[in-house]
């Protein structure tokens, strides 16, 4: 086995460190080293999104990040979306909208979407339907998903 | 997999001695989309990784000789956010915005997409069209080539041992220029190009076409430039019989294989539809500036 790194990183505002293998994924470390379950893995491929977060402030999936990147950089995880118990308005959205059934899409989705809303606070249906493209959900159809984005938006430009 | 060892150098000079001094078992590491994907899957074993992200010089778009200079780990996502660059060379654009999810344009890279050297790659076409020059380090130091001499089949480049593609120059742009590519695919997100085409004309004052460059994804071994298409349009105003030619020529130029995607039949027809589509379109920016 190759000798283990020792990386500084910074995940949702918090300092913490981990140890890795060189080929270790960025969604690994923070899977099994930093025990922050909350991002999912699908397809480890980059093709189905269950994995995004926020990496050096760029969406990324996390699958195709190597965790020895991660040194002096910041990751922002669905762990990092609620304010204690005050839920992000996507998430409430999510919720009152149902936009989530086996949820497995979700917190890459809800990842994803925050991005959205903070490049483009009104975005058209077709503009997060494309946003969106790299989001796999296999449950809802998308509509859901769709509609739940779009109230969070109206609820978050105060309309 | 066996030891793997991953470097992160400052420095170009210590990039290329790192690859130099690995035996050819090693890769350079940029946005990591398509090397990730291919140590996962085994279909590389590398030993070392060399990371060039923390290279200024592969990390910045500069102006240069009344051009551009791309460096070749910029991501997709921000040569999209680069509005000069997005006004002048929109077809390159055109190619960098199919390139996967958001996600993946965060970490993809023009450099990567070429030396992955998918004949499909969808920034390829739009970079040989547009009279691209890549510059490589290697240990025998800094050379230029045009970006078509890169891929030589696929998976395989004419980079030696040591080499690395550091940016991308595009070339002044003269008035009444236009670059367009579109790709064919089945969906219109997330897909790989059936059939891709990058078309760049200039025009002069009358509208008379007095430069062309067509190129061809996904229908041969390596990107196409085709010259026989390109003079279909030189001299002309672009018209339907000039279109009509280029739509054949193209046809013509294409060495397809049949796959998943589509027959050796499919592809040739589908390509001198699109070059057609994508000459109007490349015409249609042209006048506009």
């Amino acid at each position: 086995m190759s000798k283990k790194i020792h990386v500084t990183t910074t995940v949702n505002g918090d300092a913490c460190e981990f140890l890795c293998e060189p080929q270790q994924t960025l969604l690994d470390a923070l899977r099994n080293e930093l025990m922050l379950t909350g991002t999912k893995e699908g397809c480890s491929t980059g093709d189905c999104g269950a994995c995004t977060v926020v990496f050096d402030g760029r969406l990324v999936t996390s699958c195709l990040v190597l965790a020895v990147e991660a040194e002096d950089k910041t990751v922002e995880t669905i762990e990092g979306m609620a304010k204690g118990d005050r839920l992000h308005p996507l998430q409430r959205n999510f919720l009152e909208y149902n936009g989530a059934q086996c949820g497995i899409c979700t917190p890459g989705i809800l990842i994803a979407a925050r991005a959205l809303l903070e490049r483009n606070p009104d975005p058209t249906e077709s503009e997060v339907r494309y946003w969106l493209a790299g989001n796999l959900c296999r449950c809802t159809g998308y509509d859901k998903v769709i509609r739940s984005v779009l109230a969070a938006a109206k609820e978050m430009r105060g309309a | 997999m066996g030891d793997l060892r991953y470097e992160a150098p400052e420095t170009l000079e210590a990039a290329v001695a790192l690859l130099t001094g690995a035996n050819g078992r090693s890769r350079v590491f940029a946005g990591g989309t398509d090397v990730i994907v291919q140590m996962q899957s085994d279909l590389i074993e590398p030993e070392l990784l060399v990371d060039i992200k923390k290279i200024p010089e592969v990390r910045r778009i500069t102006a240069e000789k009344g051009g551009f200079r791309v460096g070749a780990a910029v991501t997709c996502m921000e040569l999209t956010e680069h509005a000069a660059f997005c006004k002048a060379w929109p077809g390159v654009i055109d190619g960098v915005k199919l390139i996967g999810s958001i996600q993946v344009k965060g970490r993809a890279t023009m450099g990567g997409n070429l030396c992955n050297a998918s004949p499909a790659a969808d920034s390829v076409p739009p970079l040989v069209a547009s009279s691209v020059i890549a510059t490589i380090a290697g240990p025998k130091g800094v050379r230029h080539a045009p970006v078509e001499k890169i891929p030589t089949g696929p998976g395989k480049t004419s980079l030696a041992t040591g080499e690395i593609v550091t940016s991308f120059l595009f070339p002044p742009r003269p008035r009444h220029s236009g670059d367009a590519y579109q790709r064919f695919t089945p969906r219109t997100e997330m897909d790989i190009a059936v059939v891709g085409v990058g078309v760049n004309l200039s025009l002069d004052d009358r509208g008379t076409c007095i430069a062309a460059r067509i190129s061809l994804g996904a229908v041969a071994p390596t990107v196409l430039l085709v010259d026989e298409a390109a003079r279909t349009l030189i001299g002309t105003r672009v018209d339907e019989a000039a279109l009509e030619k280029l739509a054949k020529a193209a046809s013509a130029a294409c060495r397809p294989i049949d796959d998943k995607r589509g027959t050796k039949e499919y592809r040739i027809k589908v390509t001198g539809v699109l070059a057609r589509r994508v000459a109007q379109q490349a015409l249609e920016r042209a006048r506009q500036n």
